[in-house]
């Protein structure tokens, strides 16, 4: 008895899952369904992801994506979705264009994805095919410091001064997360004294032509 | 035990198949038990702190029969969807909540090389998945169609993400000490009297774990903060509509995120399977030694690790039937203003302690990751070819 690829199984059982629930947002026409058919597809994803041994993005998959975006998405479902917000309906010319933008996605990632000859027959390593522990989280943290783990051996120094790191261009990226949410929370959040409301409606109204003329 | 069962049995995927149950089944296992003893120390544990006796009756001294009794009774209930209810969503919801409550223990190990997966990231697969159990509560609570249930849901889904955070800190501190993110290095490495404990390693440490336990307790719904189900404002909150065996799926999900966390400040802090007194080594009950030794080690740290955990959850039993609920700002407060400040001061704390002093208190062992040795070579190349 040839033995069975378990690899692409589970394969085709998350793909199949993730495309089917993703379309299944696009169908419904309930807007808490669309939510809980949103998270099983992206729930899906992460299993292929530590399928393909990569249990480091898997797990920052489910923390980020299922878990803190699509609580957040079913948090504020759940606050709004009443009477008539529930159902929304998909015209048909909305139909058509996303069909068109999709599609046209689609095709540009198949190509992409059949030009690369390396991609077409995945290379199955000795650890790949035994299911050993990979080593993922440790190798990633060092790369974002500069240190890559697969290349320790490189001793051209043009090459090894490229290895910078991602730290300082991570930090900057989290500190500006960081600057925007405090900002959406002043906004939401502020109450502006008396006198600023007043004097403050007028200021908008003067600077906005001028705003315009510029 | 893959490579063993296929030397003995003809089909590979038959064997595969064999290990995998026989995981689910250990966990599953475990996991129901849990709730079932859990189910019976609770009551006995309210009783004790309430001076009353508890359950006494089923099943002869102690009602012992009390947590049997209890789900056939839940079986036998009539299983409910009101009317107003979205149906599929409404039966879903429980398993939502058990799935995801048992993949925590997936990563979990319950011994040395005890654990159903190795994963390297298991600590960041653990939060990640033990993060998703609100998504039944939030499920639960908008199909029920009724507005206890729907402020029951909203009130966790907020306590539960506002709680991440802070729980989230205090497991990252551990983990820098330690230098790697898989659970089974983690626990070894506090191997030998208990000063080689986390929660030992510096001050800033034994203060986190304090701020962990409180972020725990919130974080799996626990008594004082369990606002998703007042009983007292919002009939059952988020429970209201279930009953029966669903109702039972919801008790058993948080019993086991109960002994979940538990297990984990005991592999993060209490040093997991190695006891306060190294008797395992002394008797010379590890691998070297005998692989039979070596079981029965296994077997000891098993107990060892239950145990903790166990006092763990008694302890938040205790804390359940002592401490009054708290109302949803202080609940918000006591996140942000103290919990999330706490945990970022002893952060900052412990790196500076373990930069300025790496053994910290006692002689630990020295964190082994994959790539320390080729770490402090790969750091002087890197300094050379920056030059």
């Amino acid at each position: 008895m040839e033995a069975i690829n378990w690899h692409s199984c589970f394969f085709l059982l998350f793909a199949i899952l993730s495309c089917g629930f993703a379309v299944a947002v696009a169908v419904s026409d309930n807007i808490v369904r669309m939510a809980v058919y949103l998270i099983a597809s992206l729930a899906a994803v992460s299993g292929l992801f530590f399928l393909a041994g990569a249990d480091f993005v898997g797990a920052m998959q489910l923390m980020i994506y299922v878990g803190g975006t699509l609580v957040l998405l079913a948090f504020g479902v759940m606050l709004t979705a009443r009477g008539p917000l529930v159902k929304i309906a998909t015209g048909g010319g909305q139909w058509v264009l996303g069909a068109m933008l999709g599609g046209g996605l689609l095709v540009i990632l198949l190509q992409a994805a059949f030009s690369v000859e390396a991609w077409q027959r995945p290379e199955v390593t000795p650890e790949v095919a035994q299911g050993e522990d990979l080593a993922t989280a440790a190798p990633l943290g060092m790369g974002m410091m500069g240190i890559r783990v697969d290349q320790l051996d490189e001793t051209d120094t043009v090459k090894r001064g490229g290895m910078s790191g991602y730290l300082l261009p991570f930090e900057i990226v989290s500190v500006h997360l960081l600057v925007a949410l405090i900002g959406a929370a002043y906004l939401a959040r502020a109450r502006r004294p008396a006198h600023l409301v007043q004097s403050g409606d007028g200021g908008k109204g003067d600077r906005r032509p001028e705003g315009g003329d510029r | 035990m893959t490579e063993f069962l296929t030397h003995y049995i003809e089909p590979d995927w038959i064997a595969h198949f064999l290990v995998a149950a026989v995981h689910c089944g250990l966990i599953l296992g475990l996991v129901v038990m849990a709730a079932a003893a859990f189910t019976w120390a609770e009551r006995k544990v309210a009783g004790r702190i309430q001076d009353r006796l508890g359950p006494t009756r089923v099943g002869g001294r102690f009602g012992w029969l009390q947590s049997p009794a209890d789900g056939l009774k839940l079986l036998a209930k009539e299983d409910l969807v009101p009317a107003e209810a979205d149906g599929p969503l409404f039966r879903l919801a429980p398993y939502v909540s058990f799935c995801t409550s048992f993949a925590v223990f997936v990563a979990l190990p319950l011994s040395n090389d005890w654990v159903a997966q190795r994963l390297d990231a298991s600590v960041f697969f653990l939060l990640a998945v033990a993060g998703l159990e609100v998504f039944g509560v939030i499920l639960g609570g908008y199909a029920s169609g009724s507005k206890w249930s729907l402020f029951g849901a909203m009130r966790e889904a907020a306590q539960v993400v506002s709680y991440e955070v802070p729980l989230g800190l205090c497991v990252v501190i551990p983990v820098m000490v330690a230098g790697t993110m898989n659970l089974v290095t983690i626990g070894n490495m506090q191997s030998g009297w208990f000063v080689n404990w986390m929660i030992f390693h510096d001050p800033f440490m034994f203060i986190t774990f304090w701020v962990y336990c409180a972020c725990a307790m919130a974080s799996v719904n626990r008594a004082p903060f369990d606002l998703a189900e007042a009983e007292s404002e919002l009939v059952a909150g988020f429970l209201t509509e279930y009953s029966g065996f669903r109702w039972s799926i919801f008790f058993m999900a948080e019993y086991a995120s109960m002994l979940a966390v538990c297990l984990l400040a005991s592999i993060l802090f209490l040093g997991g399977w190695n006891g306060p007194v190294p008797i395992t080594s002394w008797l010379g009950l590890t691998h070297d030694v005998h692989p039979v030794a070596g079981f029965v080690g296994d077997l000891l740290g098993f107990a060892n690790i239950l145990a903790k955990g166990v006092l763990g959850v008694i302890v938040m039993m205790w804390a359940r039937w002592t401490l009054p609920r708290l109302r949803i700002d202080q609940v918000l407060t006591m996140c942000l203003k103290y919990c999330i400040p706490l945990a970022a001061a002893m952060f900052l704390g412990a790196m500076g302690w373990t930069y300025v002093i790496r053994g910290g208190l006692s002689d630990m062992d020295e964190p082994t990751p994959v790539v320390q040795s080729g770490q402090s070579v790969s750091l002087a190349n890197h300094q050379e070819g920056g030059r």
